[in-house]
């Protein structure tokens, strides 16, 4: 018996390793033209993957005080072996995970793979689209550099715009009236310990789930295929599909190292509290539509104040969004609905985040 | 009706009581019988209730009669000369009059207890004061600069003494070529101030403790410096400049020649902001005014504008290595940090530039120049890092490559089974 045989029997006496792995040899994957599509939540959880070992890495050198977090990532871009290699690659990879993560929401809503039985995958996935916007907010701060510290004045400052408990949310946010310190501190806390427990835990769920229910066909394939059954194409999900999804993976990998070599992430300037806020300070890519739309809603509006009623518009938004399968079916033409909404959403995000682009 | 009678006259007794009651609320101001006629009157006697509200004196609850006599608060008598009453005050006696309380050191802390009271004895060893003691009542007294009626604190920045608007009121009198002929003094010294260093600095920088005519002349002891006190006057400001120069070989040199020190070389009212080409040999040198091809103080500005020019260029070469990796993408925050000595060592050897000695200089030109070096080399290790890592780049890719390749053709080849 060859050596990795007589594992394979060790482990198989042992754990039942071939029952374990079964259904794996058993799953299959609707293969169709728009199966490219099913790609893009296996590329969110590899960036995912990426963030957390270098999110690891970065730990080992990292100081999480407001007198050494800036030199010590300094210290990291300069000093480290690789270090500029690993922190250039946990920024770049932070920005692709939310743009793939949004291009995923977008995809399973235009493809309406949220239907029944899925409506808890989707509910997962939103949650897990909110947690990763969560991990870029907390860790634009911790390089602790002038845009992030003034990005950060603004961004806690709109959460204190929720009524009745807006400013406990900034106190809780900033660890006291102000962003100091405490705030960074604080930040890291969520950052490494606090999101990442809580996005396990649910993106443990979302993978449960899709494993549970497999992956969805859209209806219009689903219809010809019922009218033709021939029609009907499956992939093995090992090895076809996970090499496919390592093909991509490994493409984004090159993609990562070449961002990071011909555009490392800058540092910029440490940030001095009691300097002036530069002009023009503006959030990450993903929070621009929100703040561009903050500043075009008038001061006031039927007497409420015009911050407070867009937070509590996109509060609003953010519940429909999530609440979309289960309202699908008790509308009519409830599809339609789901569509015209899916587009005007994206249209409604774009042009506002090339507006605050274009913005001065 | 007896009672109802009482009533009434006690009712007309109040109304009539009434208008005193309220002028005797109102402060002495209102009741200036002064202003009454003067506010209506043409200038040069007009003085408006404006002004004299306005007046630091009025605020302080002087009257008219301070400084007029008589009674303003009587119209009848208001210019009794039993009431003391002297009318319009003689420019020769003016500074006497303002002196007899500001030189008044108790009568004046009741007011404002820092401020000097030397103002009157200043004034008398000032060339406006001995000339006026002369006789010669053209010269400026204090109504002349400070103003007669309306006159503001100093701080007030509408004030005509206020440190901005120093100049514009010497100006009055020291720019006007027919007012100062018989004087037979220079009238340039506006033009010149208004084209200086010091002047952009007072009035782009907003700095106002930029120096103007009173900083270097005196204010109420205005003078021209001697000679032998300009660099003293220079020194209260260029404190290193001074010591280096005072214990250069210049000093004794410049002494002798009865040359006035730091003027000789940057001018008096028309200074201009230094450059490195005044120690030098070529166009703007101020050496070769006095030194010539061969001797001492020609070679050692010759090697002086050499150690200056070498570290600036080393300093700008560094930059633009550093720049260059900056836009690379490279972090080189570090190194330009550490350049900023660099440049202070430049700053430094041109301060050191007034010991006239090429080995002084030398000692801060060879620090800042060890500094340059260093932070090129870092630059220099960022380009050569950037390109390290261009280079690995490719090959990570050409290995991605052949394995996404080697991906798709074992897909190929376990499908076609």
């Amino acid at each position: 018996m060859s050596t990795p045989a007589r594992i394979h029997h060790w482990l198989d006496e042992r754990f039942g390793w071939d029952d374990l792995v079964a259904p794996l040899r058993h799953k299959t994957v609707p293969r169709h033209r728009l199966s490219y599509w099913y790609f893009l939540g296996g590329m969110t959880l590899f960036l995912f993957g990426v963030q957390l070992c270098t999110g690891i890495l970065l730990l080992l050198y990292y100081r999480p005080s407001a007198g050494e977090a800036y030199e010590s990532v300094q210290y990291i871009s300069t000093k480290v072996q690789f270090g500029w290699l690993v922190r250039s690659i946990h920024s770049w990879s932070a920005n692709l995970m939310v743009f793939m993560a949004f291009a995923h929401m977008f995809s399973v809503l235009f493809l309406r793979a949220y239907r029944k039985p899925r409506e808890l995958t989707w509910v997962t996935g939103l949650l897990l689209l909110f947690l990763a916007m969560g991990f870029g907010f907390s860790g634009y701060l911790l390089p602790w550099n002038t845009l992030a510290f003034f990005a950060t004045k603004v961004g806690t400052e709109v959460a204190g715009q929720v009524p009745f408990v807006g400013h406990s949310i900034t106190v809780f946010l900033r660890g006291g009236e102000d962003v100091t310190g405490a705030t960074l501190t604080r930040f890291f806390g969520f950052h490494v310990a606090v999101l990442p427990a809580i996005a396990t835990m649910i993106l443990g769920l979302h993978l449960l789930l899709v494993q549970r229910f497999g992956i969805s066909v859209p209806p219009g394939i689903e219809k010809e295929w019922e009218r033709d059954p021939s029609q009907r194409r499956e992939t093995r999900f090992f090895p076809n599909f996970l090499l496919r999804e390592l093909m991509a993976w490994y493409v984004a990998l090159g993609l990562l190292g070449a961002l990071a070599a011909l555009f490392p992430w800058e540092l910029g300037a440490k940030a001095d509290p009691f300097a002036p806020a530069p002009a023009g300070i503006k959030p990450e890519w993903y929070f621009l539509a929100q703040f561009q739309t903050l500043k075009l809603i008038p001061a006031k509006v039927l007497h409420i104040d015009g911050e407070v009623l867009g937070v509590l518009a996109f509060g609003a938004a953010a519940l429909i969004w999530m609440l979309l399968p289960f309202l699908e079916p008790k509308l009519k033409s409830g599809p339609r609905w789901v569509l015209g909404l899916g587009i005007f959403a994206l249209a409604f995000l774009g042009t506002m985040t090339i507006y605050a682009y274009l913005a001065k | 009706m007896a009672v109802l009678r009482a009533g009434l006259l006690a009712l007309a007794a109040l109304a009539m009581a009434w208008p005193l009651a309220v002028a005797a609320q109102q402060p002495a101001a209102a009741a200036n019988a002064c202003l009454d006629c003067h506010s209506a009157m043409d200038a040069p006697l007009q003085v408006t209730a404006a002004q004299f509200a306005a007046d630091i004196h009025a605020q302080k609850g002087l009257t008219c009669a301070s400084c007029h006599g008589g009674d303003p608060s009587d119209a009848g008598n208001a210019m009794s000369p039993a009431k003391g009453f002297r009318g319009h005050l003689d420019r020769a006696k003016i500074v006497a009059l303002c002196g007899s309380c500001h030189g008044d050191a108790a009568f004046m802390r009741q007011y404002d207890p820092s401020l000097r009271t030397d103002q009157l004895a200043q004034y008398r060893t000032s060339v406006h004061g001995k000339k006026l003691a002369a006789g010669d009542t053209h010269v400026a007294i204090c109504t002349d600069c400070h103003g007669v009626h309306g006159i503001l604190p100093a701080s007030d920045t509408h004030s005509t003494v206020n440190p901005v608007n120093v100049a514009t009121t010497c100006k009055r009198c020291h720019a006007d070529a027919a007012y100062m002929k018989s004087y037979k003094i220079p009238t340039d010294q506006y033009a010149g101030y208004t084209s200086s260093v010091h002047f952009a600095a007072m009035t782009e920088r907003g700095d106002l403790s930029a120096p103007t005519c009173t900083t270097c002349h005196g204010n109420h002891g205005a003078a021209p410096p001697g000679v032998a006190s300009v660099a003293n006057v220079c020194s209260t400001c260029h404190v290193f400049q001074a010591q280096l120069f005072d214990a250069s070989p210049h000093k004794a040199a410049f002494d002798a020649a009865g040359f006035p020190g730091c003027v000789t070389c940057h001018s008096n009212h028309h200074i201009q902001k230094p450059g490195d080409s005044m120690v030098s040999t070529g166009a703007g040198s101020v050496c070769t005014n006095c030194h010539s091809e061969g001797d001492d103080g020609f070679k050692a500005a010759e090697n002086i504008h050499g150690q200056i020019s070498t570290l600036q260029e080393r300093i700008a070469d560094s930059k633009a290595v550093l720049q260059q990796a900056a836009h690379s993408g490279m972090e080189v925050g570090e190194a330009e940090l550490q350049l900023a000595q660099a440049d202070d060592a430049l700053t430094k050897a041109r301060v050191a530039v007034h010991t006239f000695t090429p080995a002084k200089v030398q000692e801060d030109v060879t620090a800042g120049t060890a500094v340059a070096e260093k932070t090129r080399e870092a630059g220099i290790a960022a380009l050569r890092e950037r390109d390290f890592r261009r280079k690995g780049l490719g090959l990570s890719l050409i290995a991605i490559l052949l394995v996404v390749a080697g991906f798709g053709l074992y897909i190929r080849e376990i499908e076609r089974k």
